[in-house]
């Protein structure tokens, strides 16, 4: 077997439980959608442009709440900025790619994909474009399949309220929330966004208690002193 | 959000959009941060807050708004999601926003 074809389909064993991982959110997303007023085709058009889960879902609960599009696309922005750190730290590590490669290899560059890659340069195994994209297509053509089964299904949901479905964002947004429990200054960054996202939300209107209460938040954890500077003070 | 923009649907050149903002902080970061030798520690402390204080503000109003199966459900969420895995955690939020709200709360 060629290096290149061994490379492929150790791109595809690791893209295996990632697919499985996904599947349910990828249906969800379709599904609620279809429940918050995109059509089956523009649902489809979302997981395939947009290909970033949770942004997804951040947009898709204020498609539903009439929101200007520019705060749509600002929140969106917002939610996947973290992958201006992945793509950052993976450029160097992606000397293999050629150029219009890495074009290509960025736009899938979703957290597990990039967890991935860096597990896989870690280990000293080639970070080929062959690896990369052998494990990025089966995740992302599952993704959008899944988006459009989900759309199709959910389009057939007559009561969504009654089977809990118009909640399942914000309990998805808390297990986020909860999954980034290990980075510094999380509980009082995540107390004074609630907190300011709650303030904001009786006294501004929605939809402004996303940006001010992410502000409130952010201003937190550039307010408390960062840990090497703590560490260096407490080192003489 | 309905309506007609230059004869596409205004979801759609949102979601046009919502793609390129997206594909830029996925190529950005290389092009850009690449050249910084390291990045200042509160730029950095910054950038670690944002996914999860953007998230908390699309939780914390559902949690006040809502009735009290609502805002039970969110409760006992943070409770099962430090001890369970993420996807446990929301079945059985999943369950229990179904059951609550069956039971009259």
């Amino acid at each position: 077997m060629s290096p290149t074809s061994s490379e492929i389909i150790q791109g595809v064993r690791a893209s295996l439980p990632i697919v499985a991982a996904a599947a349910p959110f990828g249906m969800l997303f379709g599904a609620l959608a279809v429940d918050n007023g995109l059509s089956v085709g523009e649902a489809v058009l979302m997981s395939a442009t947009v290909y970033a889960g949770a942004s997804q879902m951040v947009g898709l609960e204020m498609f539903g709440a009439n929101i200007a599009p520019w705060i749509i696309i600002l929140s969106i922005f917002a939610v996947n900025f973290r992958h201006v750190l992945y793509s950052a730290a993976l450029g160097r590590k992606i000397g293999l790619f050629k150029g219009w490669q890495k074009m290509i290899a960025f736009f899938f560059l979703i957290d597990p994909q990039y967890a991935a890659a860096e597990a896989r340069a870690d280990r000293k195994q080639p970070l080929t474009m062959a690896w990369y994209m052998g494990m990025a297509v089966p995740i992302y053509v599952f993704w959008v399949l899944e988006g459009w089964i989900g759309a199709v299904f959910g389009s057939l949901i007559t009561n969504p309220r009654a089977l809990g479905i118009d909640f399942l964002l914000p309990i998805y947004f808390l297990g986020l929330v909860l999954g980034f429990r290990a980075r510094p200054n999380w509980l009082p960054v995540v107390i004074a966004s609630g907190l300011g996202s709650i303030l904001a939300f009786y006294t501004v209107g929605s939809p402004w208690h996303v940006s001010l209460g992410a502000l409130a938040g952010i201003l937190v954890a550039v307010v408390i002193p960062p840990r090497s500077a703590q560490l260096a003070e407490a080192t003489p | 959000m309905t309506g007609m923009y230059l004869g596409v649907p205004v979801n759609v050149w949102i979601i046009i959009f919502a793609a390129l903002v997206t594909y830029a902080t996925r190529l950005g970061g290389h092009l850009v941060l690449s050249r910084f030798k390291q990045i200042p520690p509160r730029i950095d402390a910054a950038l670690n807050a944002v996914p999860a204080a953007v998230l908390t503000t699309l939780v914390a109003p559902a949690a006040v708004t809502g009735g009290p199966a609502e805002a039970l459900t969110l409760a006992l969420c943070v409770v099962i999601g430090f001890r369970l895995p993420m996807m446990a955690m929301f079945c059985i939020g999943w369950v229990l926003i179904v059951g609550l709200r069956s039971a009259g709360l």
